[in-house]
């Protein structure tokens, strides 16, 4: 059941982080990396784990940017909206994207195949504009290449 | 003891006062909306800044329900530039409540007009101060409800925004904590019906053994209970019968 | 690897390194930092790994997978040495050629080299490539050197001997050093390093932590990343000299999530460097002992705030506190700390090494040093450029950047980041000092420079920088939170053309209480972009508000709502 091994997971992570409440942060991105999002279940685990109080888990996951409470597609894009990428139009590579997809930032495509996201900044500023999915980086975007380098992805 | 000024007006205080504390002592009004005088101060509404200059003549811009007291210390709270950020910050908390009657006095108060900015709506009156959260967690020690979100999308909320609470008891503290009358609380029918910004939680009330009237939310009951080792049974009836 | 139990013993491992390694036979420096790999980095490591066994030319040359060296435009960058042939723009296919014809005949592939388009040559030597030619790389020079992987690599160059030096000075003696070399926080606050190790060393308590910030969250801004990337070592050995200065046991390196590559060769470099025994419990057999703990970031720019930071390694939300008493008194855990910025940690072994004298000797008299930027946006070469402070922008964006591509003009560079302003053409001149920059309303910043050219809408910069700012907002603070959602309002309707008459005003008004009213630095300087683009281009406010019109043809204003 993937619930139970969800439990377990979890609590391997909580386990390698020996229980200590200020590793919060770190318990979640492995958890999330474990599991592919943050389901409630697991963060009630955690909260258990860590002795801290749901809310206060719930207050962390909502406020930074890096988790997610909902499933995630199996490619995440993420388009940098850094300040070097933005004056070389990267809000245009967004939009085509978006209306490739037919989804906006923030949601999934509904056969789960992508997530799109945007970054402030993953410092490959050279080549922005600049599409990162999942660990490959897409240098020089424009809103015509979109269309091809998404094929590469099933 | 330590000896400062404020607004010209000699004071002398214990140390680890803080400048609002001092004030207050001294029948000087400052105005706060986020500080609560049961909880540890935040420092978020901003109302309550002053202007400060210490004994070796630095010049700032403090909130006085965080600074400590000093020797020497010449503290203004009413200043032309104070009353600006003032004006300002209600003008802004205008935009965001419209229809708090707290943040109407309040502009009242600073003769703040219409407000120049948009109109936020939904965000009925909550201004997140988190008086309810800090009392939750610092005096009840429960912590069911938490700021979730951040900026401008911030929101007082349950975990997940649900419409229960697993450890929420139902005391109403936020309630009471609560400057803007933000959270609402009504015991109606046996039930009780906490209303937050964006969730309603309900209770059941318990019922007086002797007087038949309801009187606490049992889950309450059971914490006061488990807290304080008391076997549940000496809150069968409700305080006024139990002589 | 062996713990290593004294300075003689740290000298005589560089010794047998050294002598394992042939002076005189080529290396081949692949950079694969984030930057390079955009470009396909991996691919051409890959291939030259391929090709050396195939040609059979590994008694012949030897491959060295680097970090970044800083000439980003020009990736995937090639460095063969020590004749220092530098090809640049370098594809898998090329491989094969370079191999045969430049290790195997000692021919130089052309088409591979740079074309100094001013002189209209090609260029063979990295020196004189134009965008290096004017740059001091003290700190960022050494990455070409270095196998981030390989902790030997940083003590074949002489890493660790500042440390293994400083363990004999005392820990008064050092900050005398650090105050007298007169370095200043390279994170952006400019704060004098000496001072902040001075406080935190005096602070009551035996338990002091020692913090790394290398969330380098400034959108644009990559220069922590290519040294944590590129040259974690020079970052850990700053950081256990600062330790022992101030007497503190335990510390944190607390990378941005967004960095994967950073946070794995720092973790890598943390484990080698306890293997060695220059990390961890009796560091060289001195007695003193320090751990240190990598972390990450959430993907929130305000946990480049001090205490926000702070808050988010005790597993907090990033909230920032007020500051009335300071972190080195009060900080992480409520115990006295010390947080440094990555550049500002990396500074220190230089210090240490060659005296502050000699240091002190570089820059102006208020900015000491040198500093590493991240130039890009419009500009001819993107890239990390580093110059003693005082260099004069119009040399870094004209002499280095080599100026504005495709034919255009200059119209601005961005300095600080959503912290900082806008600097206009006629301040070209100002030196890159930390109070000149701020003088002209904006500021040093962590190191982000972002040139914008004639077809930039300043207005429309402002809108992007109080959006950023409003999306990274904790919240917490009324003047901050409140007052970016109405700027931005005011600005999105500025540039949609219905800006008003009043609206300049009401956005000076909002300034002026966000920043003398804000609870930390995000909400402080959040108005800068707003404001320095009102004072110095004042006029593309009023085209918009006044005429409807945005005169770089970047907004899209409706004919009708110019009615």
């Amino acid at each position: 059941m993937p619930e139970n091994e969800n439990k377990a997971k979890v609590k391997e992570v909580i386990k390698k982080y020996h229980k200590d409440k200020s590793t919060l942060i770190d318990v979640l991105h492995d958890t999330q990396a474990a599991i592919g999002y943050l389901p409630r279940e697991a963060l009630e685990t955690i909260s258990a784990g860590l002795d801290i109080p749901l809310s206060k888990v719930f207050s962390v996951v909502t406020f930074f940017k890096a988790f997610s409470l909902t499933p995630r597609g199996r490619h995440l894009i993420n388009v940098c909206l850094g300040t070097a990428c933005h004056v070389r139009g990267a809000d245009k590579v967004v939009e085509q994207i978006e209306k490739e997809l037919g989804i906006k930032t923030g949601e999934n495509t509904a056969d789960l195949r992508f997530t799109l996201e945007t970054v402030n900044c993953v410092g490959a500023c050279a080549l922005g504009p600049i599409v990162v999915i999942g660990e490959d980086l897409h240098g020089e975007m424009t809103p015509e290449k979109v269309s091809e380098v998404l094929k590469n992805y099933s | 003891m330590v000896n400062l000024t404020i607004n010209g007006r000699q004071i002398k205080t214990e140390a680890n006062t803080t400048v609002l504390e001092a004030a207050r002592a001294n029948n000087i009004s400052i105005p706060t909306l986020c500080a609560n005088e049961a909880t540890a101060p935040y420092g978020a509404c901003r109302l309550c800044l002053v202007e400060i200059k210490t004994a070796r003549g630095r010049e700032r811009l403090v909130t006085s329900c965080l600074y400590n007291v000093e020797e020497g210390l010449t503290v203004q709270t009413n200043t032309d530039r104070i009353r600006k950020i003032r004006k300002m910050l209600i003008e802004l908390l205008l935009a965001r409540c419209p229809d708090s009657d707290v943040i109407q006095k309040l502009a009242q108060e600073y003769g703040v007009g219409k407000s120049r900015f948009v109109e936020q709506s939904g965000t009925n009156k909550c201004i997140l101060c988190a008086n309810c959260s800090r009392t939750c967690e610092e005096v009840v020690g429960v912590s069911a409800i938490s700021l979730s979100k951040r900026g401008t999308e911030r929101e007082m909320t349950t975990p997940f925004g649900d419409d229960f609470s697993d450890v929420c008891i139902g005391c109403g503290s936020c309630s009471f904590s609560c400057p803007t009358g933000a959270i609402t609380v009504e015991d109606k029918k046996g039930k009780r019906t906490i209303t937050f910004p964006h969730n309603i939680v309900e209770f059941k009330l318990k019922k007086c053994s002797v007087c038949g009237q309801y009187w606490a939310p049992e889950k309450q009951i059971k914490y006061i209970a488990k807290t304080s080792g008391t076997p549940l049974t000496d809150y069968d009836k409700c305080p006024d019968c139990r002589d | 690897m062996v713990k290593i139990k004294s300075p003689a013993e740290l000298g005589a491992l560089k010794n047998s390194i050294m002598e394992k390694r042939q002076a005189e036979k080529p290396v081949i420096t692949i950079c694969n930092g984030t930057g390079c790999q955009a470009y396909g980095s991996k691919s051409v490591v890959a291939a030259f790994e391929n090709e050396v066994k195939k040609q059979n030319l590994e008694s012949k040359v030897d491959l060295k997978v680097i970090g970044c060296p800083g000439f980003c435009e020009r990736g995937t960058l090639v460095v063969i040495k020590p004749k220092d042939i530098f090809y640049q723009r370098v594809l898998p296919k090329d491989v094969p050629e370079i191999l045969s014809e430049t290790i195997g005949k000692g021919n130089i592939v052309n088409r591979l080299l740079f074309t100094d388009r001013a002189r209209n040559e090609k260029i063979v030597k990295e020196g004189d490539v134009p965008f290096y030619k004017s740059q001091m790389r003290l700190i960022l020079g050494n990455n070409e050197l270095i196998d981030p992987e390989k902790i030997d690599d940083y003590i074949a160059i002489g890493g660790y001997t500042a440390l293994a030096k400083a363990l004999q000075m005392t820990p008064e003696t050092i900050i005398a050093e650090v105050k007298k070399s007169g370095l200043r926080g390279r994170g952006g606050a400019g704060f004098p390093t000496g001072n902040k190790w001075e406080s935190t060393r005096n602070a009551h308590g035996d338990i002091k932590y020692i913090i790394c910030n290398a969330d380098e969250g400034d959108p644009g801004a990559f220069m922590d990343r290519s040294l944590v990337e590129g040259n974690p070592h020079s970052v850990l050995e700053g950081m256990i000299i600062g330790a022992y200065a101030i007497g503190g046991h335990e510390g944190y390196v607390y990378v941005r999530n967004e960095y994967p590559l950073a946070v794995k060769n720092m973790r890598l470099a943390i484990e080698q460097a306890e293997a060695y025994g220059l990390l961890g419990d009796n560091i060289l057999g001195s007695g003193f002992s320090f751990h240190l703990q990598i972390r990450r970031g959430g993907g929130a720019f305000v946990c480049g705030e001090s205490t926000a930071l702070m808050a988010s390694l005790e597993g907090k939300v990033g909230e920032p506190r007020a500051k009335y008493i300071h972190t080195s008194e009060q900080g992480l855990f409520g115990k006295p700390s010390n947080l440094n910025n990555v550049e500002t940690w990396a500074n220190v072994p230089l210090i240490i090494n060659k005296g502050a004298d000699w240091y002190s000797k570089i820059g102006t008299a208020g900015s000491k040093g040198t500093k590493i930027f991240a130039l890009v946006g419009n500009i001819t070469n993107t890239g990390l450029v580093e110059v003693p402070m005082g260099t004069t922008l119009r040399t870094i964006v004209f002499d280095i950047g080599g100026g504005i591509p495709k034919g255009r003009k200059f119209k601005a560079v961005q300095t600080g980041g959503p912290s900082g302003g806008m600097i206009p053409e006629k301040l070209l001149d100002l030196p890159v000092d930390f109070d000149e920059l701020t003088k002209a309303g904006s500021m040093m910043g962590s190191g982000g420079m972002i040139v914008m050219d004639e077809k930039t809408c300043m207005v429309e910069m402002a809108r992007y920088y109080t959006n950023f700012l409003m999306g990274e907002s904790c919240g917490k603070c009324v003047p901050c939170r409140e007052g970016l959602r109405q700027m931005k309002y005011i600005l999105d309707s500025i540039t949609e053309g219905r800006g008003k008459e009043g609206d300049i005003e009401l956005l000076q008004d909002l300034a002026a209480t966000m920043v003398d009213a804000s609870l930390c630095q995000l909400g402080q300087s959040a108005s800068n972009p707003v404001m320095s683009s009102i004072r110095y281009f004042r006029d593309e406010y009023e085209a918009h508000i006044k005429e409807h019109k945005c005169p770089a043809g970047v907004c899209k204003i409706a004919a009708a709502a110019a009615k």
